[in-house]
């Protein structure tokens, strides 16, 4: 689950390190009273989860609060787009802040590191960008370290990071404390990726977090209650929305035959298979293991509320998912929904015999091999077509 | 032979009273498995299908001779029940829970390879079936066949698929591992390509990646340079599309980095066949074991 700015900003603000003034409304009329409440020259920014916001017209200056007030009646509403997010995202949300003069942009990122099994601690003097970008351009200019679970970030590994990445020594003792806060942060929410980026230094000497990103972990969410209840503003699909309360695994991939399957493996497999029968896969959904008649009716509900999909795929290979009661939730939805796209579904495994018997005499078509459930639904789909 | 678990191994069910511990605790039985004892804090001293239950891991390890542990316990208490077992002297842990937070896993894994002896398969994973003598997990036991081929999949029920494949073609199995889908997992492909490099009854290996992370990658170097037995690949997520988390924790394309093409690639590149779809693994096998004989 992705963080908006505001939220990451809030939650650095919290263990101590140094943000700028600001908060965040919906309304151009309260974009007016922060910045009065300011008294200074703000910056606006749209808390859109998307990259690219800046060049997108994301972020604006104003000098007076009736010059922000105009920008945000503008803004709001308004649909951003950027060559990182062509579909672009509509504005719900500024956060309006004192503007503050940069004289340098840094980065500063902790992430989970796959392959040392730890969180990795990195940074650069070139901030203010796509780390990945750096990382193309300049790949010296980032300098990452590991941390110890059992021991946490050490100062000395907080001097070496730094050092390594070539940081003024004046900056080291001023720095290190920033490093160690957004570790704090970063393991109190269940992080897997924190960044402050850029962390600017003003033309006064001062560090400030002048943006932020945090992703946190969806497993974690139940011991994080505070930040579960951001979790609808994240999703950025209606469907995915409404696929993530409810609980279920919905991937939206725009295409026109909807796939449904157990474990998620097998359902990527699944929509690859599509994909090589020439279709064009509507998206991923895991029904997960063990599940019950009335999961599998939610995950027919969750498909359909996409208008493009014109057939429906069903690949169940039962371990703990018995194939009866996926049968017997595909029945439940033909009974409870106006249904008129063709359905295949293909069985195998814990109790698809039994599932089998259920679906015969059923406009329901079963398939043996998920590589003829494949090719029969992309063929149906294809003949419905024309 | 076969690796990991075998006809010898004494299993614990930690979370055994639960729906799911008994219910697949009743399968393991069924397949053969010797399920000597079951842990469920403050039901020690019932019985579970003949098993006994103990309140701690210790007691039953002290009491049975527990050596390998199945973990059924819910997220929030699962890295509890891993450190449990492995503070008690458990050699392979195999913990299927889904839906543990990954700081959690950071910690238990880096405390497992610092200060204990012991191996952990998963979480998020079916467990580990050796054919015809042992199967510790969820996987359906109907699927396989004693033979020659191991497998090492991160995916649950793709993994069936392809067992199921194997064995329709006449290919029995050795060992499948399924080492899970979460991005911090206790066994990675290159912990288990050496066992089944070392372990006689295995002749071939399939391994089943998918998009996220780069342990194909880095099992592919492993494998140009030390594995002299045939190896086949599958990588599943071939069209998923980056940023998108394809269900599990784990398979994510990010960063630019964890994509099936940079996957096969560096499979391809290592000698491995890489299979289309799971339909042709068998195939693939078969072509790959005879030049080896040839």
């Amino acid at each position: 689950m992705k963080l908006h700015e505001y939220q990451a900003k809030q939650i650095l603000h919290d263990v101590g390190l140094p943000v700028p003034q600001g908060e965040v409304t919906s309304s151009p009329e309260g974009v007016r009273a922060i910045a009065e409440r300011l008294g200074r020259r703000v910056v606006i920014k749209a808390q859109v989860l998307m990259g690219g916001r800046g060049k997108a017209g994301g972020i604006q200056l104003a000098n007076t609060p009736d010059e922000a007030e105009q920008i945000v009646r503008n803004l709001l509403g308004k649909r951003l787009i950027s060559p990182q997010n062509p579909q672009g995202m509509v504005v719900e949300k500024v956060l309006v802040e004192e503007a503050i003069d940069i004289a340098k942009e840094f980065y500063i990122g902790i992430t989970v590191d796959r392959t040392s099994q730890r969180n990795a601690l990195m940074v650069s003097q070139y901030g203010g960008m796509d780390i990945e970008e750096v990382a193309a351009t300049h790949p010296d200019a980032i300098a990452t370290v590991d941390i110890d679970p059992c021991i946490g970030l050490t100062d000395y590994k907080a001097r070496e990071v730094l050092y390594a990445a070539g940081f003024d020594s004046a900056l080291i003792r001023p720095l290190a404390p920033i490093l160690h806060g957004l570790y704090r942060a970063y393991l109190a929410c269940d992080a897997n990726l924190a960044e402050i980026n850029p962390c600017a230094l003003t033309t006064d000497g001062q560090l400030m977090v002048a943006d932020a990103k945090m992703t946190i972990d969806d497993n974690a969410l139940f011991r994080q209650k505070r930040l579960a209840a951001y979790r609808e503003e994240s999703a950025e699909d209606p469907i995915e929305a409404e696929a993530q309360q409810r609980g279920v695994a919905y991937v939206r991939l725009g295409g026109n035959i909807g796939i449904i399957g157990n474990g998620a493996g097998l359902v990527m497999c699944t929509v690859d298979e599509v994909a090589r029968a020439g279709g064009k896969p509507a998206n991923f959904l895991d029904i997960g293991g063990g599940a019950k008649a009335e999961q599998v009716r939610q995950a027919v509900e969750i498909v359909l509320m996409d208008p493009n999909v014109k057939g429906l795929l069903f690949n169940i290979f039962g371990g703990i998912t018995r194939g009866d009661e996926v049968a017997q939730g595909i029945l439940d939805a033909l009974q409870t929904m106006d249904i008129r796209i063709p359905i295949v579904v293909r069985l195998a495994g814990t109790h698809a015999e039994e599932g089998l018997a259920l679906l015969r005499g059923t406009p329901l078509i079963p398939a043996e091999t998920m590589q003829e459930a494949a090719r029969r639904i992309v063929s149906l789909v294809q003949a419905s077509a024309t | 032979m076969a690796i990991l678990v075998n006809a010898n191994s004494k299993v614990l069910v930690q979370g055994i009273t639960g729906r799911e511990g008994e219910f697949h605790t009743r399968q393991m039985l069924e397949y053969g498995t010797k399920v000597v004892a079951g842990v469920t804090p403050g039901k020690g001293g019932q019985q579970i299908l003949g098993v006994p239950v103990y309140d701690t891991v210790k007691q039953a390890v002290a009491e049975t001779g527990a050596n390998v542990s199945c973990i059924f316990v819910p997220a929030p208490f699962a890295p509890d029940a891993i450190l449990e077992a492995a503070d008690a002297g458990i050699e392979v842990i195999v913990c299927i829970t889904e839906g543990i937070p990954v700081q959690d896993m950071i910690r238990v894994v880096n405390y497992l390879k610092r200060c204990t002896q012991s191996r952990l398969i998963g979480p998020n994973c079916p467990g580990i079936t050796t054919a015809g003598e042992c199967k510790v997990g969820i996987m359906p036991g109907n699927l396989f066949r004693k033979g020659n081929i191991g497998l090492v999949s991160r995916s649950g029920t793709l993994t069936y698929e392809i067992v199921h494949e194997l064995t329709r073609a006449g290919f029995g199995q050795s060992t499948c591992v399924g080492i899970g889908g979460d991005p911090i997992i206790g066994t990675t492909f290159m912990d288990v390509l050496p066992m089944f490099e070392a372990d006689p009854q295995t002749e071939a290996i399939v391994l089943v990646g998918e998009i996220g992370g780069s342990d194909e990658e880095i099992a592919a170097e492993y494998i140009k340079h030390h594995m002299t037995k045939p190896v086949i690949g599958f990588i599943s997520g071939r069209t998923a599309p980056p940023g998108k988390r394809m269900g599990h924790a784990g398979a994510i394309i990010s960063g630019g980095k964890g994509s099936a093409q940079s996957k096969v690639q560096a499979l391809s590149e290592a000698g491995v066949p890489i299979a289309d779809t799971p339909a042709e693994i068998p195939q693939l096998v078969r072509a790959r074991l005879r030049s080896c004989l040839g």
